[in-house]
């Protein structure tokens, strides 16, 4: 089964097309840059799946403006998340692949912000490949509804949504194409 | 004088060779006379409409363990008097594998004292040797004064051939049948079931069926040698089928018994139960028994035998086990069935199968084990399983057409070790009768 | 609001669906299909990740508890199950049951469910009876792990073999596995034969008549249990074996074995049966030498394949450590009828 249903027949709206998501990337790339004064010692760490493909895309893009691409790498939290009792196995470990960290500048990259629950198991399991000198965030969407203490320092997009909803970030490497949609989850309220 | 007639039966008395709808009149605990319309006749009598049932002699069993004295907390002689009785056996013969052992006349005296409450009637066999150690022979003809019917060192085998040759020469003296639990103790060392293809898939050791074979075939060869009465035990093999065929041909007092175990599961009941599934493996310690469940080849074997008189005798090897000995590891557990209740209608899937006909059954597991034994020429024993008149009525009202499902926690027997829990079967005892006292009845048969 | 049409398989937390898992305990691969095996070697490739990292452990199962009952010595699979469990953040208790054969039987039942009442949620159990960790299963609702029972099955090592074999050749489907020696008294031997018939390779057993169990031919086995034991080759002669042979795996040979009459002696079996570097001249150009450990150098394998460039016996016990998270963690996540739900 799935991990999730199909949306194909649920009701959903468009928020960011093809080109809104490049926008959104690229506005990223730049603020990345901008808080770390540059590329010197950056490590992009996306959490796997849709935050790793985003990293090695910001990577892409600074490598553009640049003219150095900095190091990346794929983190899967699966083993630290706090919530196994409950969810089960909802999908399998993936190894993680990570550049050195120890004292260098990691931005952790995500492609949607929600309750927090995600990028908590991300720092924990940090610690454990070593210690960086200074950890950001940075998401491509928004949208509230956190429940723990975890704000990103760099944001693509703020997306106000009800906890019924579900957004979904669809990118070209995992899903055929780029977009950011909500699909209203009916009775979920 | 008390007088009971049950009416409007079939009567199968294979002993007699009668088998149509007739009364039976028991007067004073005796048979007084058995044909059509005799109950009629009859005034102020208990009467019991038995339309549509079937009245037998009541079952007489080989090989019974009722574990009294030593091992009470498996079964007492009152409890497996009890299940006798609730599995239509009249007579059991008790296997002297208690603690102490019926090697001396005070031990088989003592069982007799206890038998004298108990539900049915209890003959005792005496051990082969003393103690069952397999070293010395047992005082036999103490024993049989005592009122030992057979010998047997059951449980184990009399492994010494030498022994056993002098076991069997010494029981010419007294008529004793010697009941030989046959499997070669080397070749079944470890062995915790048959060996084959499931002790394999279950990564247990074996017990081969020529460990049982080797023996019948040398105490086959010791019983000719010394004109002797060999009884083969719980003969599981078509090996020991085959043996026993070829000596009875010859002329060898060679008689045998088979369990209704033996008669209809395999090997495959030890891992997979009812209804083979292989993907599930299970370790079911209730059908762990020695001789173990063999192969279907086995089983046909031992169906033709008892339909051709081969093997002359049922015998439940009713083993009872209370469940801290079943409830274990399989290696460890103990070997045994408790087969007394579920005894005729397990046997009845023979029928159902089409391998004998009723009055063949009812033949093996009344006037066939008394005639093995010649049980029969025991004082007070005349006519035992038949229905002649001046024998002792001891009786079985069955109903062979009735389907159940085996409830081991309502067994009688202290014993509830039986692989059949669940299972459906087809024909049930419906009420017994021993020296004319009804013994046991089904409360949902409400003419009786 | 549109209704365009979406992709549907889309699973966007996850980094790969949800392993194929219908096991609440690990007893044997009998019952284990292609997909799940596979399960747990994909799993095992993410743990074998984390065991490389400065700090080896992960919360995954924090506040789980897993116990180690022992009733016959290991080091080996008794330390695995402990780092494991700890890699994955479990409490992890180990007891040795020291048993003599009078106690044995008189405890199982109530030990395994005296350690559910104190929380176990995984017992890992190795026993010298076979189907002593059926028994155990029978009689609790934690997992139960068999570690070992008797000369049953230890299916735990299996998984490790299939796992190394896997890193070896991929795909297992098709190839040629040749275990030599004491088939009747291995559990490893019976628990490789389902795991890798389940993926496909072709099996030979071989060794002296009087150690392969009967049975195992399928003409000693009647038409309807063709299914019932894993469809192997049954040879006597080693040469024949190993012709073509992919993967190698000698077994251990017990001295026991020459006492029980099994034997006439161990040099004999040497001789007739040792994994010798001419024996394995016959062997596929790219085979592998395996052995479950600990080995009788000399005697089921010579001193120089054990340690030659084709032997992977140091890299097993590696291994062990990533198959045993797994299987720790796969069980951690069964749970029947579970529906999907949560938050990110």
């Amino acid at each position: 089964m799935p991990e999730q249903p199909g949306v194909a027949a649920e009701p959903h709206a468009l928020l960011l097309d093809e080109a809104a998501v490049r926008r959104a990337v690229n506005r990223l790339a730049h603020e990345v840059v901008e808080a770390n004064g540059g590329t010197e010692g950056l490590v992009l760490v996306g959490i796997r799946r849709r935050g790793a493909t985003l990293a090695e895309r910001l990577a892409n893009a600074i490598a553009t403006f640049e003219g150095t691409r900095p190091d990346c790498g794929a983190l899967d939290v699966t083993l630290h998340r706090d919530d196994f009792a409950q969810r089960g196995l909802r999908s399998a470990p993936l190894p993680s692949d990570l550049p050195r960290i120890d004292g260098r500048s990691v931005v952790l990259v995500d492609d949607v912000l929600y309750t927090g629950r995600t990028v908590r198991a991300a720092l924990d399991a940090l610690n454990d490949f070593g210690r960086p000198n200074v950890v950001r965030l940075a998401v491509l969407v928004d949208r509230g509804h956190r429940e723990l203490p975890i704000r990103a320092d760099m944001v693509g997009k703020n997306i106000p949504t009800s906890p019924g909803d579900d957004v979904r970030v669809l990118l070209e490497e995992v899903d055929g194409r780029d977009a950011v949609l909500v699909v209203s989850r009916g009775g979920v309220q | 004088m008390s007088t009971l007639a049950i009416h409007n039966a079939r009567v199968i008395d294979p002993g007699l060779g009668r088998d149509g709808i007739a009364d039976v009149v028991i007067v004073d605990g005796r048979i007084s006379r058995v044909g059509p319309d005799e109950g009629s006749a009859v005034i102020d009598a208990d009467r019991i409409d038995a339309t549509g049932l079937v009245v037998t002699p009541g079952f007489v069993d080989l090989h019974t363990h009722l574990r009294e004295p030593g091992f009470t907390y498996k079964e007492t002689i009152r409890t497996g008097t009890a299940a006798a009785a609730a599995g239509g056996f009249t007579t059991v013969c008790a296997m002297p594998n208690t603690n102490p052992p019926l090697d001396s006349r005070a031990a088989i005296e003592s069982v007799l004292r206890e038998a004298e409450t108990a539900t049915v009637r209890v003959l005792p066999i005496g051990c082969i040797t003393r103690g069952r150690a397999g070293a010395e022979l047992a005082p036999a003809g103490e024993l049989q004064a005592a009122g030992a019917v057979a010998l047997s060192d059951d449980g184990d085998a009399v492994a010494d051939p030498s022994l056993m040759r002098h076991a069997l020469e010494y029981s010419t003296a007294f008529g004793l049948p010697i009941s030989q639990h046959c499997e070669d103790p080397s070749l079944v060392r470890d062995g915790h079931m048959h060996e084959g293809w499931v002790a394999t898939r279950m990564g247990l050791r074996g017990r081969p069926a020529s460990a049982e074979e080797t023996m019948v075939a040398r105490d086959i060869a010791l019983a000719e040698l010394s004109g002797a009465h060999l009884h083969i035990a719980h003969v599981s093999s078509a090996g020991s089928v085959a043996l026993i065929r070829a000596a009875r041909a010859r002329g060898a007092h060679v008689t045998a018994e088979v369990t209704p175990h033996h008669l209809v599961l395999t090997h495959e009941e030890v891992a997979f139960g009812f209804g083979a599934d292989y993907t599930h493996l299970r370790y079911n310690t209730d059908a762990k028994v020695n001789p173990p469940l063999r192969e279907h080849s086995d089983v046909a074997a031992l169906r033709a035998a008892l339909r051709d008189g081969v093997i002359e005798a049922i015998a439940t090897d009713h083993a009872p086990h209370a469940r801290m000995d079943k409830e274990i590891e399989f290696d460890v557990a103990a070997a045994g069935i408790s087969g007394l209740e579920t005894a005729f209608g397990l046997c009845m899937t023979l029928v159902t199968e089409g391998d004998l006909d009723l009055p063949l059954l009812i033949e093996r597991l009344t006037i066939g084990p008394v005639r093995a034994w010649q049980l029969d020429r025991q004082p007070g024993l005349e006519g035992l399983g038949t229905l002649a008149p001046g024998a002792v009525a001891d009786i079985a009202i069955l109903d062979p057409a009735t389907r159940w499902t085996v409830e081991p926690a309502r067994f009688l027997s202290m014993g509830r070790n039986t692989p059949l829990g669940g299972r459906e079967l087809t024909g049930q005892v419906v009420a017994t009768i021993a020296a004319g006292r009804v013994v046991h009845r089904l409360e949902s048969v409400a003419a009786l | 609001m549109t209704t365009e049409t979406m992709p549907s398989a889309g699973a966007p937390t996850s980094s790969r669906p949800a392993p194929a898992w219908r096991h609440q305990h690990i007893l044997d691969l009998d019952n284990f299909g292609r997909d799940e095996i596979e399960a747990v070697l994909d799993t095992a490739d993410s743990m074998r990740e984390i065991l490389d990292r400065r700090i080896a452990r992960v919360p995954a199962l924090r506040g789980r508890t897993v116990v180690n009952l022992f009733y016959e010595p290991s080091t080996r699979t008794r330390a695995s199950f402990e780092l494991a469990g700890k890699a994955l953040g479990a409490d992890v208790i180990s007891l040795t049951a020291a048993m003599s054969s009078v106690q044995k039987g008189e405890s199982l039942i109530d030990t395994v469910r005296t350690l559910r009442a104190m929380r176990a949620d995984v017992i890992v159990m190795r026993h010298s009876s076979a189907g002593a960790a059926y028994l155990a299963a029978e009689h609790t609702d934690a997992s139960i792990i068999n570690a070992g029972d008797g000369a049953h099955a230890h299916p735990t090592q299996a998984l490790l073999d299939l796992y190394t074999m896997r890193q070896h050749f991929g795909d297992l489907a098709g190839k040629r596995v040749v275990m030599v020696g004491d088939i009747s008294h291995s559990r490893v031997a019976r628990s490789d034969m389902w795991g890798l018939t389940a993926l496909g390779a072709r099996v030979v057993v071989c060794g002296p008549p009087t150690l392969l169990p009967r049975g195992l031919r399928a003409s000693e086995r009647p038409a309807h249990a063709e299914s019932a034991l894993p469809p192997v080759t049954v040879e006597t002669d080693i040469e024949r074996a190993i012709e073509g042979a992919h993967i190698v795996m000698a077994l251990r040979l017990q001295s026991e074995r020459q006492q029980g009459g099994l034997l006439p002696s161990v040099g004999e079996y040497a001789r007739r049966y040792q994994v010798t570097a001419q024996r394995l001249a016959r062997a596929h150009p790219d085979h592998i030498l395996m052995h479950p450990g600990p080995k009788n150098e000399g005697v089921e394998i010579a001193a120089d394949v054990a340690t030659g460039d084709r032997s992977i016996i140091e890299e097993q016990v590696t291994n062990g450590v990533a198959v045993r998270m797994a299987l720790l963690y796969l069980l951690a996540g069964y749970a029947p009828g579970d529906v999907d739900g949560g938050s990110r």
